[in-house]
Order: C-alpha cells, then sequence, then structure tokens
C-alpha cells in the first residue's frame, strides 16, 4: 500500500511562478523516503500541498488511500509535519503546545495527556513541558516540533529539514529518534540539505528541481551509479607537484595533502601500490565530500 | 470524529490567553470606564438634569457598558488571529482535520468570552456610582451578546485581511471608536439638530447602543425589532464572508 501518492501536481503562485509542473510520485508504507532538491526546487511547496498550507492549482494527492479534497479528514489525520522553520505559540508551555495539537485532532483530555506525555519523553522534552516554549533551546524546539507532529500518532510523518541548524551531536540523537520511529512503522519522508543524512537514514530517494522529479529511486541504486570516489590523502614529506599515476586524477590541495579521484573499477590497492613506489608515505585517508552530494550535484547541475 | 474537542481546546487556549494577560486586556476598561463614570457621569451629569425621564449617570451605563463590549471583543479576535498568522502557528489548525466553521467558533466565542467579561467587569464598575435595576433581562442579555458577536466576527476578517500589526489598529482606531462615540453613547440622537440625526441613524452602533439601553432602562432613540434584525443580519454576513475566506484561505494560504 502507498503511503503517499501524488498524481500530475502543479502549483503556479499569483505572481505567475510555476512552483511545480507536474509532479509524479508515490512512497511506500513503511518506508524512510528523502526528497532531496537546491533551494526554490518546489520542496515546500510539494510539503506545503500534503499539509494543507498551501493550495494546488491541480492534480491529486492521496495519503494511505484518502484523497486529500474528498476525503480530507482521513487523509489530514494519517499526517503529521514537522516544518522547516519554528510554527507553535512561543507564549505557551511546552506542554500546551502539544496538547493543543492533540485536541485540534479531536483527542480527548485524557488521552490527550497522555499522549503528550508519552511524546514529550520520546524526545527527551518531558523535564521541560512547563517551561515556555520561547525559552527552549534551538535542538528542543526541534524536538518539540516532533513530539507535537506525532502526538496524534500518524501513519505518515513528514520532516521538512528537521535537523537544519542544530549541533552534531543533536543530530545524532534526533536521527536515532527518527529511527525509532520508523520501526515503529511511521512512514517517514525527509528533506534536507545535509545529504549524509539523507545516506544514512532513508531506503529511497527523490530528487526534485526546478519543479520537477528528476531521479527517484532506491538509496543503494542510486549511489551504485557512482563511478569516481573521492579521497583526500595526508602525505608524511612534503611534494612540489602531484604525482601521476595512471587511472587515477591526483591534484596537490597543499604540499602534503592530495585529492585523488579513484574510479571503482581501479580501485584503492593499485593506488597505494603505485604511491608506494613512489617513496610516498600516506599518513591517512578520508572521503572528500559525501558520495550522495556528488551524485545530487551531478544530477541537478 | 469529534470536534467540539477541538472546539473547546481553541476557546480555553483564547480564555487562557486574554487572563493570562489581564493587566493589558481587563484592567485598562476597568479604569477608563470608572473616569468616564466618575467625570461624566458625576461632574457633568449632575448639571447637565434628566434625560429621557433618567438621569444622565443612568443614560450613559449602557451605552458605556456595550462600548466597552464593542472594542474588546474586536480587539481579542483581531489581535489573537492575527499573532497566530504572525507567528504561524495557524499552520497547527490547517494541517489538523479541523472544520473551517469550528476555528471560526472557537475565536469568535473566544472574543465573545472577553467582550462579555470585560462588559460584566465594567457593569461591575458602574454599580460603584449608580444603582440602575434592568428592567428588561432578555433584551439586555440577547443585544449583549449579539453584538459581541457581530464585533468578534468583524474583528476576524480584519485579521484574515491583515499583513501589518499596524493593519489591527486602523480600524478599530479610526472606525471603530468614532462610531461608538457617535452612536449615542453620551446623548439621545432627539438632542441633535435636523439633518445630524438622520446622518446619525446610518450608524449601526446607534441600534446596538439603544436597544441595549432599553433592555437596562427602558429608553430608547430606535426601533428595538429594527435593531435586532440590523444585528442579526450583520451576523449572518459577516459569518458567510468568515466562512468564505477561510475557505479559500484568504490571507492564510499561498
Amino acid at each position: 500500500m502507498t503511503a503517499l501518492s501524488i498524481q500530475n501536481l502543479k502549483k503556479t503562485y499569483n505572481n505567475g511562478f510555476v512552483a511545480l509542473k507536474g509532479v509524479d510520485l508515490d512512497v511506500q508504507r513503511g518506508d524512510f523516503f528523502a526528497l532531496l532538491g537546491p533551494n526554490g526546487a518546489g520542496k515546500s511547496t510539494l510539503i506545503g500541498i500534503i499539509s494543507s498550507l498551501v493550495n494546488k492549482s491541480s492534480g491529486s494527492v492521496s495519503i494511505f488511500g484518502h484523497d486529500l479534497d474528498k476525503d480530507t479528514v482521513a487523509a489530514k489525520t494519517c499526517i503529521g509535519v514537522v516544518p522547516q522553520e519554528v510554527n507553535f505559540n512561543q507564549f505557551e508551555t511546552s506542554m500546551n503546545v502539544v496538547l493543543n495539537q492533540a485536541g485540534y485532532y479531536g483527542i480527548p483530555r485524557k488521552q490527550a495527556l497522555q499522549r503528550t506525555e508519552q511524546c514529550l519523553r520520546q524526545m527527551e522534552l518531558w523535564d521541560k513541558r512547563d517551561v515556555v516554549s520561547r525559552r527552549l533551546s534551538g535542538g528542543m524546539k526541534r524536538r518539540l516540533m516532533i513530539a507535537r507532529a506525532m502526538v496524534h500518532s500518524p501513519r505518515l510523518l513528514i520532516l521538512d529539514e528537521p535537523t537544519a541548524g542544530v549541533d552534531i551531536e543533536i543530530r545524532r540523537s534526533m536521527w536515532e529518534m527518527m529511527q525509532e520511529v520508523n520501526k515503529q512503522g511511521t512512514t517517514i519522508i525527509l528533506t534536507t540539505h545535509y545529504l549524509e543524512e539523507a545516506e544514512s537514514l532513508c531506503r529511497n530517494i527523490a530528487i526534485i528541481n526546478n519543479g520537477q522529479i528528476i531521479e527517484k529511486s532506491a538509496m543503494n541504486s542510486l549511489l551504485s551509479r557512482l563511478h569516481t570516489d573521492h579521497f583526500v590523502l595526508d602525505i608524511a614529506r612534503p611534494l612540489s607537484a602531484a604525482p601521476i599515476i595512471e587511472g587515477y586524477g591526483i591534484a596537490l590541495s597543499t604540499d602534503t595533502v592530495l585529492d585523488v579521484a579513484v574510479p571503482k573499477s581501479h580501485g584503492l590497492n593499485r593506488l597505494f601500490q603505485a604511491l608506494s613506489e613512489q617513496h610516498i608515505e600516506v599518513l591517512s585517508l578520508r572521503n572528500k565530500s559525501n558520495r550522495l552530494e556528488q551524485l545530487f550535484l551531478d544530477l541537478v547541475q | 470524529m469529534n470536534y467540539s474537542v477541538a472546539f473547546f481546546t481553541i476557546l480555553i487556549k483564547e480564555i487562557r490567553r486574554f487572563t493570562r494577560i489581564w493587566p493589558q486586556t481587563l484592567l485598562p476598561p476597568a479604569i477608563t470606564t470608572a473616569l468616564y463614570f466618575l467625570i461624566f457621569g458625576k461632574l457633568i451629569g449632575d448639571r447637565i438634569g434628566l434625560v429621557h425621564g433618567v438621569s444622565y449617570m443612568d443614560y450613559i451605563v449602557p451605552g458605556i457598558i456595550l462600548m466597552s463590549v464593542i472594542s474588546h471583543s474586536y480587539s481579542n479576535v483581531v489581535s489573537s488571529f492575527y499573532s497566530t498568522k504572525f507567528q504561524r502557528h495557524i499552520e497547527e489548525l490547517l494541517v489538523a482535520p479541523v472544520p473551517n466553521y469550528v476555528i471560526l467558533a472557537g475565536y469568535v466565542c473566544g472574543g465573545i468570552a472577553r467582550g462579555v467579561l470585560v462588559g460584566v467587569v465594567v457593569a461591575g464598575i458602574s454599580m460603584m456610582f449608580t444603582h440602575t435595576t434592568i428592567l428588561h433581562w432578555d433584551i439586555a442579555a440577547a443585544v449583549f451578546v449579539l453584538t459581541a458577536t457581530l464585533f468578534a466576527l468583524a474583528g476576524f476578517i480584519n485579521a484574515v485581511f491583515a499583513d501589518s500589526f499596524d493593519d489591527i489598529s486602523i480600524i478599530p482606531n479610526f472606525v471603530l471608536t468614532p462610531l461608538s462615540y457617535l452612536g449615542g453613547v453620551f446623548y439621545s440622537v432627539a438632542m441633535l439638530p435636523g439633518i445630524w440625526q438622520k446622518i446619525a441613524q446610518a450608524n449601526p452602533i446607534l441600534y446596538m447602543i439603544n436597544a441595549f439601553r432599553y433592555g437596562m432602562i427602558g429608553v430608547s432613540d430606535v426601533e428595538i425589532e429594527l435593531a435586532f434584525a440590523m444585528t442579526g443580519g450583520f451576523i449572518v454576513f459577516l459569518t458567510a464572508l468568515s466562512l468564505l475566506l477561510l475557505h479559500k484561505g484568504i490571507g492564510i494560504k499561498n
């Protein structure tokens, strides 16, 4: 069963800007799905339409088989949305932010209190329940929005750049939380500019650019298309020129750092053997960029 | 789905909002109206004598109460709903399966609650200066609630169209306040010279104030039936307009 099915979705804003030019997209139940695209590609418009914040121009959206226009209540009940920017009442306590959202979904008070506690505990915010939300740190505000989005137990959770602007430690803990939520059966759609995040968490991916889906596949199959890996090598002794090794593209970044393009067909063993023959001692090795980042740039440029 | 839970969630949130900030919402009308009663009612009123057979103080009490109801039911909804838009937590409601009429009812009832509470506070203050008895409870109560409803709806529409905080103060300052003062709060229309009586009758607030005055002290410059018909007509029109705006997403959706 598809969690989300979008057909020929188009959106033209009043100023004439065409944000979506006919998007077709299916996301399967239980998936952890990445929706990537550069700024202005149409991601936020697409999420806005799915979450009823933006009026579409034409096309259809259905969530777990419920058409968003014809079966609105059932469709909306299936979705939870974590937006890019903070959009809760900053004068309410964390508890009331989540509790009010439960009320909007028609959850009776007693049950809403239980769900609110569960969600705040899951997001490690229970001890902050009486704190006025504007006093929370940036990471806590993001987690509060996730707790709010989950209070009605949605089957589809849409996370629009949930880790933007949070430090690496919080980002990692949020990854664990998202994985846990997905394991419990919630389908997740994630948009992010951290491609490492998408590569680590998501099983399937779509890339949107200029209002159109330009790539849609399993993450593994997309990454397998990458023919060349880029590495950075720190070397023991300074060089005045980059060594020449057949089949590899090597550039001297500084006199002790080499940038190396390694074709998958050649591998690393031959590289190290050749460097060793030229008496170049390698101290350490790291990826120049995330693999998905290279593919993403190739696709959108 | 049980929409009453969503309705009461909005309503309770609204009531909590204006009671939390009571020094801004409940205290000022108490002080302002106490000054009105002291200056206009007591100091000046004693020299004016009777109006329509009642003391000047008793004559102005209904108008001052209703003027507070108008001002506060309007300003509660306009400021709360605009702030909901401004802070973008309107999105919490739009994402959820809350029908437009429930959103409207929640905010309007919040405005009515503040209008009624302020009206009761002002009525309580008036008791310190005079002991007016209410002659027609049913008419007074109906006008009280209907007026609060009408201006809460008007405040909602103002908030929908507002793009800045300036936009939410223009109507209260430049339309509502002058119309309230010219709506016969402090005088009877019969005191106005010829043509001004006709002009004054084009002011809808005149009808509500006089209907409320009739409910309290049995004195009115207008037909009570006409006042109810006008207020009811405006409520129906503004409700339909508000629902249309919400349906189209004007001012709240792209």
